[in-house]
């Protein structure tokens, strides 16, 4: 047997699919004097790997776990663990036909082939035992298949142990990890210590304990996944292997039913949600079958035995057919449903690789070895990054509240625009009792209550008639409301009052922090005192990891603002890269400042009402900040917009907000301002001004180049990426951002339809566009444009296409729509010369 | 002959390889533990089905347990029992009352009109292990009691029981009415189906309270044997250490 | 008052759980300074009740009947009944065998009488104070057994038996019981030989081979039953490989399955939870082969070979030929 080595580069603590993948990529990455461990025996150490269901559905609407799962499928096909075996998601209903279509546009987008809508009798002849009287259609994926978990992680330790890379112990179970300095520094466990330069947590439902045990936090949620086999089934009598059929998810009763070898296993997320809590699982000794097998609860399972014999009733129904085991196994949910990646925020060199499924463990493995390698990955994972969480949200109660509410959309049908129920009001801005007497519809962004629009502005949708465009189609009018588009205009014709609270700000200051930002800027931070600097982040290859407005603010005093959702990461990043010798200062102050942003011809008007100040053009010229007087209130204002009018935001201590507010309201309305909400701000306002967002144009597998950013030249200062930054601008882009409009909504039945994003663009004979880099073109923002009367799409397309006029299609459930290429770099489809922000 | 047989079962926690008790030690902490019927009992719920199936006739299930107990009235259900009782009891009863409660139960059924002419126990329970809840009750009844059975044939208003001893088996006849303990391997019990689970849902359960009695076997507290502390001596790992084994078999002297 | 033992015996000779049953009851009769007295039946119970001196008995009880020809438990429950109730001892304590743990219990019902099985250790008082195995041993009650006589069987092999340090002199008595027609409707009326294939037999086997689910499957059971065959041993197996159907349930080594007492006892892929464990807790020795060096079974083991048993198991096998080739 091994013994536990003195020291180790990295520990990694948990031997289920995830730790054995990353021990073994970060051996694949050059690393050495790895350690593996985990408290249970080898090779099943009884986490949720043990009894996986081990399938695997390449489509997913989430380009990044697409991503993850494809290359998890290449992994385990390399091993040799994995079965094609085919998959069918069938539908009883229309509206999961509808949401099928959307799954082929999925696939489109992310470059899934072997995928097809198929007919009930289609779905009979693939899969016998079916009652496909019952369904309406399908959607068969040919890549479907199932993988043998055990044997993969197994496989890959071994490869890194043969190479010397790695020490794995079984039967080791850590007691508690060293924190100094803020570092970690060692693992204490049953047979010894370990003093370690990285820990990785790779712990699936005992994550959050050993995170603990460090001081920081892992926000997930284990939770129960109901799994009954029944057999034997004669039909399976002479099955030569564990999988020969398609395995059929029966989408609408959130159930899976799949042949394994004589048996039939069938699966639900379709119980009540059972939560469980990270520090009482049992313990392998303690437990009748392993600690994350709990025992079966038939009482939450009655309904879906009946669905079951709906759908199966040829085996279910035979009484020759028993029900040989049935568990709860445990898996990990987190608030919103992605993994929970990445070094910790509160503990350096202490990485979390939790919340991963079989699907996508090898790709996971993959990337967060690359990304401790290398500073970032292939694939992008800010959707995973562990950084993502507001304080609150890393609370147990609202990681159970929203795993209990996640749980049954795991199959479920969930609109792009769809907000969470539980654990709202959490975050709201001083004026919030304003905004619910003017009949907001409030979103929710980082635990911030925004509001979407305003009721009070329903008269405007019929002042505006016919300019603005209504939705037909039930699902694309689902969480939308043409009050936002008569909001757009109303703000365009005169002004409008935007809450913008829900930006994380902080001030980085110091003799160092000049420094500090020129590292982290792309642009140029040496800016006279005053002067607002809207600037990509970028990451060590290039790609996007932030765009922000850092404010100058001193000579040593920097504020940077950025958005609610990436806030939380994009502090660490900066604070992660503050110098060394304590310079500078990284001060969170996003609790203390809130901010309206202030638009439209008339804001200046409206300002000037309020302030002796001079906010003339001439003396408060567009991309600065100043401190003015607004009435009694002393009030910082930034002459920037992100919605393409005249105007400013505003940001005062936060316990003076509702003054603010109800000044500029006061003020303005005799102007014409309206409020106007975040469906205006963040889409219809900055698409038809061609405004680029993180997370859907901006993200680390584009670069400043191919989103038509790169403009004036690159600062002599060094930057993390400028090296890459230099390269990119040599060459020629593979891929160019474009603004596209969409030429006609008139789908086969008559209605009119309107794309919600991430649908796949397409050639004129439908084919697929794919870049020289292989990325496939899809729609990265969707949404209308009140002031051009058109429905706005922004798309990254090759090179050759991207050309203004260029004729391609866009494919939005099952039907295809002319669209034209409008403009071929970041020029505004509205107000093109940015006279109206600039006078 | 159609027969009517009652099959008495007891509601365990499936026990894992270490057991853990609560904090005040009075019982095992079931906390993570799923439950089962014990396994003599599944035996017997097994066997009065085949009876039934072979005989004609009706099958009820009777437990003595917390509310709870009603998944193993149930699964035994879902395994072709046709209706159940429960008799609820929130503290575990000694092996006296338990069969009081139990003759209680019988007796009402009687007055009810419903006489068993063949009554199933485990011959042990898996967790108290009291050996005479069964005995009790057939005396009470008048009725002869064989136990520890491993083979059960009803023949002409009697019983042949076969019972399990060193080199062989004995062999017991007794008529009808009787009461029999059985002992796992008596059969190997089925599992049940999707539709009989299905249909165990809507068979007819009966509760009945059952009022705490005096103890006189009064359980006081529950302890975990002492581990003897082996360590075991490592022979070796994988075939290597088949040298090593033999000369641990000839030590021994089984070589 | 008195202490009585029941004594079962074979050859003139009280058999070994009786011995550990007297040793027990000893210790409880010299606790309460009450004389022990043992209890016999069996019309050839003479011979034995004259050696009951050895176990401490200063007097015995044969119990005879014309009608108790042979084994009839409710009989022999009447007859302990009757006992406790014309001689009012303190305790009865009888082995835990199967025989006498069913006498005991019609006893019990009879007397209307508490009653207490497998016992590892009793005190004398107002209510004994006992300790008494639960879960097949996996887990020990301490009680308090009322009644104005305790009745009790002593767990077997849990006691080891002693003789008494003085041997004393016993009066031997016949008692006849007045039994009715009922008591003796419960008969052995037959015995079936069923270990006709002449292997040994599980229970007695000097060398036991089981395995679990590690086995894989049924035929996965060749290697274990060549090493069985090798050693002249029986082949065992957990309860999930009975359930599974891949053995008959007389291999099944467990708390619901065969007790076993062998000098060596191997336990392949087999890990060691409570049921198991019950089954072989006799075992002199116990050599586990498991995958995992932490398995519970490796922690009660003696030796441990950590690997495979379908690898390491034929090199057994064949280390033993070799041996005995050479």
């Amino acid at each position: 047997m091994s013994t536990l080595p003195g020291r180790a580069r990295a520990v990694v603590i948990g031997a289920g699919i995830v730790g054995n993948s990353v021990a073994y990529h970060l051996h694949q990455q050059g690393w050495s004097d790895l350690a593996l461990i985990d408290k249970g025996p080898f090779p099943n150490p009884g986490g949720s790997t043990g009894h996986a269901s081990n399938f695997i559905f390449p489509v997913d609407h989430s380009k990044e776990m697409t991503a993850l799962t494809a290359d998890s499928v290449r992994q385990y096909r390399e091993l040799e663990v994995f079965t094609q075996s085919g998959g069918i998601e069938v539908a009883r209903t229309e509206e999961r036909m509808q949401e099928l279509r959307r799954r082929m546009s999925s696939a489109l987008s992310w470059g899934v082939g072997g995928v097809s809508l198929v007919t009930p009798a289609e779905i009979n002849e693939m899969v016998p035992f079916v009652d496909e009287s019952i369904l309406v259609g399908g959607f068969y994926t040919e890549g479907v298949g199932v993988v043998d978990s055990l044997r993969a992680g197994t496989l890959m330790r071994e490869r890194a142990q043969a190479a010397g890379a790695l020490t794995a112990l079984a039967n080791t179970e850590v007691l508690g990890i060293d924190v100094e300095g803020g570092r970690v520094t060692r693992v204490h466990t049953t047979r010894g210590e370990i003093e370690a330069e990285i820990v990785v947590i790779a712990c699936g439902v005992w994550s959050p304990r050993i995170a603990r045990m460090a001081g920081a936090s892992i926000p997930l949620t284990p939770a129960v996944h109901q799994m009954i086999d029944v057999g034997p089934v004669p039909r399976f009598a002479d099955a030569k292997s564990h999988i020969e059929y398609p395995i059929v998810r029966d989408m609408d009763t959130n159930m899976y039913e799949r042949q394994d070898g004589a048996g039939l296993e069938i699966g639900s997320y379709a119980h009540r949600p059972i939560l469980h809590d990270p520090e009482e699982i049992p313990s392998v000794e303690e437990a009748a079958l392993s600690p994350t097998e709990f025992p079966f609860t038939q009482g939450d399972f009655e309904q879906q035995m009946e669905h079951a014999l709906e759908l199966c009733p040829e085996i279910v129904g035979d009484e020759s057919v028993g029900v040989k085991y049935a568990i709860n196994g445990l898996l990990s949910l987190t608030p919103d449903g992605m993994p929970i990646l990445g070094e910790t925020p509160e503990v350096k060199n202490l990485w979390s690789v939790a919340a991963v499924w079989v699907k996508e463990g090898p790709g996971v493995g993959r990337s967060v070895a690359e990304w401790m390698t290398h500073g970032e990955s292939e694939i992008d994972l800010h959707s995973s990054d562990i950084a993502r969480f507001w304080y609150h949200q890393k609370t147990r109660a609202h990681g159970r509240a929203r795993a209990a509410e996640g749980f049954n959309k795991t199959y479920g049908i969930v609109h792009p625009g769809e907000q969470w129920a539980s654990n709202r009001d959490v975050r709201l801005p001083p004026f919030h009792s304003r905004q619910v007497e003017l009949g907001a519809t409030f979103f929710e962004a980082a635990g911030w209550e925004r509001p979407h629009w305003y009721e009070s502005n329903a008269d405007l949708v019929e002042e505006y008639g016919d300019r603005i465009i209504r939705r037909e189609a039930e699902w694309d009018a689902r969480w939308w409301s043409p009050i936002i588009n008569a909001e757009h205009l109303a703000m365009r014709d005169g002004a409008g009052i935007v809450d913008l609270s829900a930006f994380t700000i902080f001030d980085i200051a110091g003799p160092g922090a000049l420094a500090a930002v020129q590292r982290t800027a792309m642009r140029q931070m040496d800016v006279p005192v005053g002067r607002v600097v809207y600037t990509p982040v970028l990451s060590p290859g290039g790609g996007f990891k932030a765009d922000l407005t850092i404010m100058r603010l001193g000579d040593d005093l920097f504020r940077v603002v950025t958005g609610g959702a990436h806030g939380p990461a994009d502090r660490k990043w900066f604070s992660d890269r503050l110098p060394e010798d304590g310079s500078a200062q990284l001060t969170d102050v996003t609790s203390g400042w809130t901010t309206l942003g202030l638009w439209g011809p008339q804001a200046r008007t409206i300002l000037e009402g309020l302030t002796r100040d001079d906010v003339s053009n001439e003396d408060f010229r567009f991309g600065t900040c100043r401190t003015i007087e607004l009435d009694t209130l002393r009030v910082l204002a930034s002459r920037i917009s992100y919605v393409g009018d005249l105007g400013w935001e505003l940001y005062v201590p936060i316990d003076e907000g509702r003054r603010l507010w109800d000044m500029v309201y006061e003020e303005g309305r005799p102007h014409g301002l309206v409020p106007v909400g975040i469906g205006v701000y963040g889409t219809t306002g900055r698409l038809e001004k061609c405004y680029r967002a993180f997370a859907f144009e901006l993200e680390s597998e584009y670069d400043v180049v191919e989103a038509g950013m790169a403009w004036g030249k690159v600062k002599e200062q060094d930057f993390v990426g400028r090296d890459a930054h230099l390269r990119q601008r040599e060459q020629d882009p593979a891929a160019i951002l474009c603004t596209l409009t969409v030429d006609d909504h008139t789908s086969k039945s008559g209605v009119k339809r309107y794309m919600l994003g991430r649908e796949p663009i397409l050639a004129l004979d439908g084919g697929r566009l794919v870049d020289r880099k292989g990325r496939g073109s899809y729609v990265t923002s969707a949404g209308a444009g009140p002031s051009i009367g058109k429905h706005i799409l922004m798309a990254y397309l090759p090179s050759e296409q991207a050309v203004a006029g260029e004729r391609l299609l866009v494919e939005y459930l099952g039907e295809r729509y002319p669209v034209t290429v409008a403009v071929a770099d970041s020029t505004p489809l509205f107000d093109p010369e940015n006279t109206r922000i600039r006078s | 002959m159609p027969l009517n047989i009652l099959c008495c079962v007891k509601r365990v926690p499936m026990t894992g390889g270490r057991i853990v008790l609560t904090a005040d030690e009075g019982a095992i902490e079931t906390r993570h533990l799923g439950f089962t019927i014990s396994p003599h009992e599944e035996c017997g719920v097994e066997e009065a089905v085949r009876i039934v199936e072979a005989h004609g006739g009706s099958s009820t299930v009777l437990t003595l347990g917390p509310p709870e107990a009603e998944e193993q009235l149930r699964d035994a259900m879902a395994l072709g029992i046709d209706r159940a009782i429960l008799l609820q009891a929130d503290a575990e009863l000694d092996g006296g009352a338990t069969a009081a409660a139990i003759l209680e139960a019988i007796e009402a059924e009687r007055a009810a009109g419903t006489e068993y002419d063949l009554i199933f126990f485990g011959n042990e329970s898996a967790d108290a292990g009291n050996y005479q809840v069964g005995i009790r009750v057939a005396h009470a009844l008048g009725r002869p009691c064989v136990t520890g059975l491993k083979a059960i044939a009803v023949e002409d208003g009697a019983v042949r029981c076969e019972q399990e001893v060193a080199g062989g088996r004995d062999v017991y006849r007794v008529p009808l009415p009787a009461v029999v303990t059985v002992k796992e391997g008596l059969n190997l019990p089925r599992y049940p189906s999707v539709p009989g689970r299905m249909r165990a849902k809507r068979k007819p359960l009966e509760t009945r309270p059952v009022a705490a009695a005096a103890a006189g076997v009064e359980k006081v507290r529950l302890a975990v044997p002492a581990g003897e502390g082996k360590q075991a001596q490592i022979l070796g790992h994988g075939p290597d250490a088949a040298p090593a084994v033999v000369e641990v078999l000839r030590s021994v002297g089984v070589l | 008052m008195a202490v009585l033992v029941l004594v079962e015996h074979a050859g003139g000779r009280a058999d070994d759980v009786s011995q550990q049953a007297a040793t027990l009851a000893r210790g409880y009769a010299q606790a309460a300074g009450e004389p022990l007295q043992a209890v016999l039946f069996g019309p050839d119970a003479g011979a034995a009740a004259q050696s009951m001196g050895t176990l401490g008995a200063t007097a015995a009880y044969v119990v005879v009947h014309e009608r108790l020809t042979a084994y009839a438990p409710q009989a022999w429950g009447r007859a302990i009944a009757e006992l406790v109730e014309t001689h009012a001892p303190s305790a009865v304590i009888a082995p835990g065998s199967e025989r006498a743990t069913e006498a005991m219990a019609h006893a019990a019902a009879f007397a209307d009488l508490p009653l207490a099985a497998n016992c590892v250790d009793a005190v004398p008082g107002d209510a004994a104070a006992v300790t008494r195995l639960r879960w097949g041993g996996s887990l020990l009650e301490q009680a308090r057994v009322h009644g104005r006589t305790k009745l009790l069987t002593a767990a077997p092999h849990a006691v080891e038996a002693a003789a008494a340090s003085a041997p004393s002199e016993t009066v031997v008595t016949e008692f006849t019981p007045e039994l009715e027609d009922a008591d003796l409707v419960v008969q052995v009326v037959e015995r079936a030989q069923t270990d006709a294939g002449g292997g040994v037999s599980l229970a007695d086997a000097r060398v036991v081979v089981s395995a679990g689910r590690g086995a894989g499957s049924a035929e996965g059971f060749a290697p274990v039953e060549a090493l069985a065959a090798a050693l002249g041993g029986a082949v065992g197996c957990s309860r999930a490989v009975t359930i599974a159907g891949w053995r008959p349930h007389t291999d099944q080594v467990g708390q619901t399955g065969t007790k076993i007492a062998p000098e060596i006892y191997i336990p392949c892929g087999i890990s060691g939870a409570t049921q198991h464990m019950a089954g072989c807790k006799g075992a002199k020795r116990i050599l586990a082969i498991n995958t995992d060096p932490e398995a519970p079974i490796v922690a009660n083991a003696d030796y441990a070979v950590i690997g495979d048993l379908h690898e390491v198991l034929p090199a057994i096998t064949a280390e033993i030929e070799k041996a005995r080739a050479g």
